[in-house]
């Protein structure tokens, strides 16, 4: 029952991006159209998870038993890396469709704090192997659901009258900032949720 | 012209999160005050011009096809070391930063200027372009984080500044804040160079 207060508070509560101000780079440049938020979106959910159940494993199997936490950085960011490079390779290989949908995002994933940020954040909230899982597919669930969110605005906006000097990614930000003043919404959803399941 | 070119064009024409919309992340997570803005920005100064000097140094010997990797690795290292010093010397600012001092790695701004100008250029025509851009990078922190403080909090380095009465807007230290007076900045300074 904890997973669902974790899922609901990585989702809506505590959003990657609106709230915890990760992955805005992709989160402006692939919001402008449907597709390639859609797009970028599934590649997050599918890399995320991976790379954070993997960065588990190499923190506390490998780095943590020989004394090279300080490491960490650089090897999470390798790992990453490397990851990346080998979901392209074997998505072209194996689900060709798969990667047609998803290919031109994957390299761009390297660099998306997002995914280093959530490998990160498990090990500094010194989560479970179970909770770190939940936690990585539900902040990418997060994430996808801002860009699409954030895509079906941008769309309409294309088509309204905007003030020059504000258009393309300062109207963009403004409206993340909207959306993100209404997922606060959600703040204390998660307390109360722990407060019922309790009782 | 020439050097010195390199040091003013990321002071305006290339000002890193208005002009290049580049390293946005940590442009909204750290600047709910404008220390932490200085903090960040000037661990940003350190890592750009460290990296843009040794891969300007190495771009001779790093092969193309590695190079993404090569420029990734030589980043990490910095960061640990800012890492490290900070958490070492400046534990304040360290905790405040959290989670963005690691995530300097995955800033586009250092990567980018790596591969755009490091691995071009000279050494020393490197090192001024970090600086440049480092320190465009530094006042627009600084800046957003000043405006953010100074609505959301009523101080400004922590000196309270407003009149007695003032209700601080806690909607500015907030995420929403963060987006919105990011966006409104950016607008300004389309609308001035438009003027231009």
């Amino acid at each position: 029952m904890e997973y669902i207060v974790l899922i609901i508070s990585a989702v809506l509560i505590k959003n990657i991006l609106l709230a915890e101000y990760l992955g805005n780079c992709p989160f402006l440049g692939t919001s402008k159209r449907m597709d390639t938020a859609v797009g970028m979106g599934l590649s997050v959910i599918f890399v995320m998870t991976i790379a954070t159940a993997v960065t588990y494993w190499v923190q506390y199997k490998v780095l943590n038993p020989l004394g090279l936490g300080y490491l960490q950085t650089i090897v999470f960011i390798l790992v990453i890396a490397a990851l990346v490079q080998f979901v392209e390779m074997f998505l072209r290989k194996f689900a060709p469709p798969l990667y047609q949908a998803l290919g031109i995002f994957l390299p761009l994933i390297t660099t998306n704090c997002a995914v280093l940020g959530t490998a990160i954040l498990c090990i500094r909230r010194e989560q479970t192997f179970p909770e770190a899982i939940v936690f990585g597919i539900a902040s990418a669930s997060g994430f996808t659901l801002a860009l699409i969110l954030l895509a079906g605005i941008r769309e309409r906006l294309e088509i309204s009258d905007v003030p020059k000097a504000l258009r393309g990614t300062a109207i963009g930000l403004i409206m993340a900032g909207l959306m993100s003043l209404a997922f606060f919404g959600f703040v204390g959803v998660d307390g109360s949720l722990k407060a019922l399941l309790h009782n | 012209m020439g050097l010195s070119k390199e040091f003013t064009k990321g002071l305006w024409n290339e000002l890193p999160p208005f002009r290049l919309v580049l390293g946005l992340c940590p442009v909204l997570a750290v600047t709910k005050s404008a220390e932490t803005g200085l903090g960040m920005g000037l661990a940003v100064i350190f890592v750009l011009t460290c990296s843009n000097m040794l891969v300007s140094s190495l771009r001779k010997i790093i092969p193309r096809k590695v190079r993404i990797a090569s420029f990734i690795v030589i980043i990490a290292t910095f960061v640990i070391i800012v890492e490290l010093t900070s958490q070492a010397f400046f534990y304040p600012i360290y905790e405040k930063l959290g989670i963005f001092i690691p995530l300097i790695v995955v800033n586009c701004i250092i990567l980018g200027r790596a591969e755009a100008f490091a691995s071009r250029n000279g050494i020393f025509a490197s090192a001024l372009d970090g600086l440049g851009i480092g320190l465009g990078y530094t006042v627009s922190l600084v800046v957003l984080g000043g405006i953010r403080e100074i609505l959301g909090s009523g101080t400004i380095f922590g000196a309270d500044i407003m009149w007695a009465s003032f209700r601080p807007f806690t909607f500015m230290v907030e995420a929403p804040g963060a987006f919105v007076s990011l966006g409104l900045l950016l607008g300004i300074m389309n609308a001035f160079s438009k003027s231009n």
